[in-house]
């Protein structure tokens, strides 16, 4: 599946929801499904901090897609973090750097992104395109 | 119990609060974050209005009818404020944009003309930022000393400890009334007292004290009081410092501008008499007449019953939170004001935040600008719930209720 599929699946999933606490839980079960990162790269340097919660990003190139693993110490957020990496994760770097992100504004999740929400989401977003352009200049 | 929830008359109080009757994700609002602001009744709403409708015009520099009305009405709120916490004089009372700005003034001011190396000023472990950061700034162009009084583990100032930080070295005391994090109220008289004792000057952080209770800076004995408009069910962009005449004409301007001068010539400006020189340029002026507005409507629900109501609020917060499985109330001071900050075992604050949001109650998760507080208590943010007099019993039963099934959910 292409970046692009996968996240009209994601939107197709979320379109049973019309409630917004049952949206809630379900990010909230991806949130405790989600694989933990490794501890080891729970460090300092792969630290996205937010105001309010703190988000782990690590990335690894292999076979030529970008591994990526994460976390956060708010479940909320690290659900959507598990709809992010379940999108990017095994992709090329150009696929990465080149598909445009929507589902988060689709399935009406946009409020996590915005500045004052402040939980390391839009920064992850960031960071996740900056390791794909990075990838890419080393291939 | 039921006598004294009718302390006040609740109903008509709320529909002075036309945001009161508004919905969010669908659900009638429950609006407890009133420690990062409060709301407005609609006489200060119609008091903006009316100001930029008819009244508009800038003040101390005109001649025309319009100036003189609004220079008028600007300092008839600086006088409502003046009666509002009991100062000696008008030009005691300083506008400032709010208690942060209040705060900056004094500190550069002061430290500019009275700190020397060596020197040192006391805080303590429950400061907001506001009440921090500027300190350390001039601390260091001064090379300063900034000392903090430690707390205990309930959230209260080690008192004992502030009496030994005190020395013929200190020359500034700075200290919230109320924490906006724990609801303590701390007891500032005394520490004004001791303070002042060893020759040093204090400023009061009154920014969570002004709304809930009734302030004499007189009976208090402190140089300064800060505090901020929109805390205070008046418009954001105004505060106040309130400073003692003789040590207020001591300090230096800090900024400089129009309104704060006498005469300006390119050789040697001098400056205009209090207090206008510390109000450089423009004000908010709509600001300091809302204010005003909302002092007299303040005033006549009484600020004792508001103090009495909010006292219930607290105490049945309190009870019915304590009855959810896992929850810790972070802060339990033996005085506390309308400020409940909590912790549920095994939940990340802003996951409760987020969920009781859609369930349309508004509270404050995160560090509340004291992260110095955060370490100190080793809790990486609080879910906060802090309440205004127009908030009811009902409104916490939603919040409970709300709070029970994001628990449930995030376990
Ligand atoms: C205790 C305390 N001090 C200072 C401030 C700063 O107030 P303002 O942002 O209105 O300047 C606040 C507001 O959050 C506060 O709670």
């Amino acid at each position: 599946m292409t970046i692009k599929e996968k996240q009209e699946e994601i939107v197709e999933e979320f379109s049973l929801f019309d409630e917004w606490m049952d949206k809630y839980e379900h990010i909230i079960e991806l949130g405790k499904e989600l694989p933990l990162i490794e501890e080891k790269y729970k460090t300092d340097e792969n630290l996205i901090k937010g105001c309010q919660s703190r988000v782990w990003l690590h990335a690894e190139l292999i076979d030529g897609n970008v591994i990526f693993t994460a976390d956060s110490d708010a479940i909320i957020t690290k659900g959507i973090i598990g709809l992010v990496i379940r999108v990017f994760s095994g992709h090329s770097p150009k696929e990465i750097a080149e598909t445009e992100l929507f589902f988060i504004d689709q399935i009406g999740l946009q409020e996590h992104l915005s500045p004052t929400r402040s939980n390391g989401l839009l920064s992850m977003l960031k960071q996740i395109k900056m390791y794909a352009v990075a990838f890419q200049a080393k291939q | 119990m039921i006598k004294e929830k009718n302390i006040l008359n609740i109903n008509k109080i709320r529909d002075d609060f036309p945001i009161l009757k508004r919905e969010v994700n669908g659900k009638p609002l429950v609006y407890f974050d009133n420690g990062a602001t409060s709301q407005k009744p609609q006489l200060v709403i119609d008091v903006i209005n009316k100001y930029y409708t008819f009244e508009n015009s800038n003040i101390h520099r005109g001649i025309h009818t319009l100036s003189q009305e609004a220079t008028n009405a600007y300092e008839v709120a600086r006088k409502k404020v003046q009666r509002f916490v009991n100062a000696q004089h008008e030009h005691e009372i300083i506008f400032t944009k709010g208690t942060t700005d209040s705060i900056n003034l004094v500190a550069a001011s002061f430290g500019k003309k009275h700190l020397k190396k060596g020197d040192e000023i006391i805080i303590s472990n429950m400061e907001h930022h506001s009440n921090i950061v500027p300190w350390q700034m001039i601390c260091e162009e001064k090379e300063a000393v900034l000392k903090v009084i430690p707390i205990n583990d309930k959230g209260e100032l080690l008192m004992d400890e502030f009496k030994k930080l005190l020395s013929p070295k200190t020359k500034f005391v700075s200290i919230t009334h109320v924490s906006n994090t724990l609801g303590t109220i701390n007891p500032v008289k005394e520490i004004i007292k001791l303070a002042k004792e060893a020759g040093a000057l204090v400023l009061i952080d009154g920014a969570q004290a002004v709304p809930h209770t009734k302030i004499d800076v007189q009976d208090l004995g402190c140089d300064f009081y800060a505090f901020s408009g929109h805390k205070m069910f008046g418009p954001t962009g105004v505060g106040i410092l309130y400073g003692k005449e003789a040590i207020l004409n001591d300090l230096p301007p800090y900024q400089g501008g129009g309104d704060m001068i006498k005469t300006v010539t390119f050789e040697k400006t001098t400056y205009n008499e209090l207090p206008h020189k510390f109000e450089a340029g423009t004000p908010n002026i709509v600001g300091g007449i809302g204010l005003g507005v909302a002092i007299d409507y303040m005033n006549s629900i009484g600020l004792d019953k508001i103090e009495a109501y909010e006292h219930e609020l607290l105490t049945y917060a309190t009870e019915q939170i304590k009855q959810i499985e896992g929850v810790r109330i972070v802060g339990e001071a033996a005085k506390k004001a309308s400020v409940l900050s909590f912790v549920v075992d095994g939940t990340h604050p802003s996951d409760i935040g987020m969920i009781i949001d859609k369930l349309g109650v508004a509270i404050r998760t995160g560090h509340h600008c004291t992260e110095p507080l955060m370490n100190r208590l080793n809790v990486p943010g609080t879910a906060r719930a802090s309440f205004a007099f127009y908030n009811t019993f009902e409104e916490i039963d939603i919040f409970i209720a709300a709070l029970k099934r994001a628990v449930t959910m995030l376990k």
